[in-house]
């Protein structure tokens, strides 16, 4: 054992706080310390390269380098006509695209959609910059103002607007519609449910469960098929819901329910000295979980509700089994028109459906990220 | 002076405690109260009278049911038997009257529970506008003129998690202080800080004290009832073991409990 120093310690002057020193920040720098650092590292690193290219370039070569950017039908992008080997068919996308934008809907009505989706993206824009102010007056109108707006243009029949029926809507029209309704009417109602499982009134509270349970436990194409098929057969002879409404109160009903489990987990997560500071405060309920709860609830599950919501805008897709035609339902439409069967018609098809889904969704999942991160630095 | 008619009535001997109030009104009436959580016997006939103005230092072993005892005053526990008489209202399961009385009775938590979410300020303002509709100018008012009152007025703007434990807990006792609570109740509000901050939290408390603030506090902290307590109170097993004014209480205890407690925590 060494020996206790005899001699004590006292500081004179206090050390000035003073800057880290300067690190030197370079790729290369970066790329050794991180990617080359040890034999395993480097061996990954060979092999993701080795993946990514071989997965990348064929991609590249078949979206941009072979492909085919002109041309009025299938033989444009045949490989015996253009005399190489062909990638994408755009020409087909250019074709079709009005259809798989608008569906059937007439196209001297068009002009009603596109002021409909520039409403929506001019209300949407300044909702989700964090700067810019007035936010409940903004909110107000994208969840209030514009449904009724929307509806108002694109269903027609008042003030001088011709009718057109949901029938002939389709393409991205549809995806969104059923995306903005599921998403807007689905968060509200996973909210009550989710208070409702954690009442202490056991009527409330059982409800709730039933109500959950009952919409977890169906496949959503089921609930598709009961809402556009048998619902009819329940109500009163001549009460006529129009088809797309009973797809939307489906999926609000079947997305409600999931979100009721996703809130109720953000829920649970608030100490109860929350719950107990507001309520020594004199808050009532509403108040306490409207001022106070749920504005933290929500916030821890951001990453939740950001995944149904990708959730539900893909599973728009599922329309098509009621003989709605959404995006994917309007590009399988466009297949099997025989001007452009081409063996790459489908994978052109695919490939830029693909493109749309995703950059929506990747938008959504940063956007969230972004929220959270600012969220966060509190 | 309080004649013998006001004096307290619980079950344990009267310890003869001559009580200087400034008015002779009775903020909280506690009658037999008795509690159990399943089959356990939380409180055990409690009875206790505290008058307004009164300064009540309740101390005692963990589980012996002081926080209990608390949190049924602002009905943030219920009780099977017995009647809380709260500022000459009766606590029953009557949501409306259980509201009425939170409103008059602020509450200090151990671990401060502020709002993450929202500013100082904010956390200060919420009640005042969405409890007393006060207009947010009024509010923002009162709230400034409380944290200028415990001492950190220029942190109105920051969020809870960038002060220190001290600053949050006196961020809570201004928060309850914007509503302009008759009666405080603070449970154990220096067990969760660091040695160096209780004192600021204790001197902002005795300030209150000094204000004539209806006070009643869980708490270990002896020099604090030392100073401010006008009675203390041992509380053990769910029952009130012994009341007595503080030098009494220290200098001379009665009961064999407070005896060990007091050689148990003054080391």
């Amino acid at each position: 054992m060494s020996s206790i120093p005899s001699a004590g310690f006292v500081r004179g002057a206090m050390i000035v706080p003073a800057a880290p020193p300067a690190v030197q920040a370079s790729v290369r720098g970066w790329i050794r310390g991180h990617l080359f650092n040890s034999i395993g590292n480097a061996i990954l690193t060979v092999l993701g390269i080795i993946a990514l290219a071989a997965l990348a370039w064929p991609t590249f070569r078949f979206l941009l380098i072979d492909a085919v950017w002109r041309g009025a039908d299938r033989s444009a992008c045949l490989s015996e006509t253009a005399g190489r080997e062909v990638g994408a068919c755009w020409p087909f996308i250019a074709a079709k695209f009005d259809q798989l934008m608008y569906g059937f809907y007439p196209a001297s009505q068009r002009w009603r959609v596109d002021l409909v989706y520039a409403c929506g993206a001019l209300l949407l824009a300044p909702l989700l910059v964090p700067r810019v102010p007035y936010k409940t007056l903004n909110a107000v109108f994208f969840f209030g103002v514009f449904p009724l707006l929307a509806g108002v243009l694109l269903v027609g029949g008042v003030l001088g607007l011709t009718e057109v029926e949901t029938r002939l809507w389709g393409g991205l029209l549809v995806t969104l519609v059923i995306s903005y309704a599921g998403i807007v009417g689905s968060l509200p109602l996973g909210i009550l449910l989710a208070l409702g499982r954690r009442s202490e009134l056991p009527v409330v509270r059982g409800l709730s469960v039933v109500f959950i349970e009952f919409w977890r436990g169906v496949p959503l194409i089921t609930v598709l098929f009961f809402a556009t098929y048998m619902l009819p057969l329940f109500l009163p002879g001549n009460w006529k819901i129009d088809g797309l409404l009973r797809v939307l109160i489906g999926v609000i009903l079947f997305s409600g329910a999931y979100l009721a489990e996703v809130v109720r987990a953000g829920l649970q997560a608030i100490p109860r000295g929350q719950f107990e500071a507001a309520r020594a405060l004199g808050l009532g309920y509403w108040r306490m979980m409207g001022l106070v709860i749920l504005p933290q609830a929500l916030r821890l599950v951001i990453p939740g509700l950001v995944n149904s919501f990708i959730a539900l805008f893909k599973d728009t897709t599922l329309v098509l089994i009621v003989a709605i035609f959404d995006l994917l339902g309007q590009l399988r439409a466009a297949f099997a028109d025989p001007n452009w069967a081409t063996p790459v018609t489908l994978f052109t098809g695919f490939a830029f459906a693909g493109m749309i889904y995703f950059v929506v969704s990747f938008a959504m999942s940063r956007y969230a990220m972004f929220t959270e991160q600012r969220l966060n630095a509190r | 002076m309080v004649d013998d008619a006001q004096q307290p009535s619980h079950a344990a001997p009267d310890a003869g405690a001559d009580i200087r109030t400034t008015r002779n009104e009775v903020a909280i009436d506690i009658i037999g109260l008795n509690k159990w959580y399943g089959a356990f016997h939380a409180l055990r006939d409690v009875s206790l009278q505290v008058m307004r103005g009164e300064r009540i230092v309740i101390c005692g072993p963990s589980g012996g049911g002081k926080s209990t005892l608390l949190r049924c005053i602002n009905r943030l526990e219920n009780w099977q038997q017995g009647r809380l008489i709260v500022d000459g209202v009766e606590l029953t399961d009557d949501l409306k009257k259980i509201d009425e009385i939170r409103r008059e009775v602020g509450m200090v938590f151990q671990h401060f529970n502020l709002f993450p979410h929202l500013t100082v300020l904010e956390n200060c303002m919420l009640a005042p506008v969405w409890v007393r509709r006060q207009p947010r100018k009024e509010a923002e008012a009162i709230a400034r003129h409380n944290l200028a009152r415990v001492r950190i007025p220029e942190q109105a703007d920051k969020y809870p998690a960038q002060l220190s434990g001290g600053q949050q807990q006196r961020v809570a006792i201004a928060r309850a202080l914007c509503m302009q609570p008759k009666i405080m109740l603070f449970d154990e509000p220096t067990s969760a800080l660091d040695p160096e901050m209780v004192r600021e939290v204790l001197d902002t408390m005795v300030a209150l004290a000094l204000d004539g603030m209806t006070m009643l506090v869980v708490s270990h902290e002896m020099g604090f009832a030392r100073q401010a307590a006008t009675r203390m109170i041992l509380m053990d097993a769910g029952q009130i073991i012994e009341i007595n004014q503080p030098e009494a209480f220290f200098s001379n205890p009665q009961h064999e409990r407070t005896k060990l407690f007091l050689r148990q925590i003054l080391h």
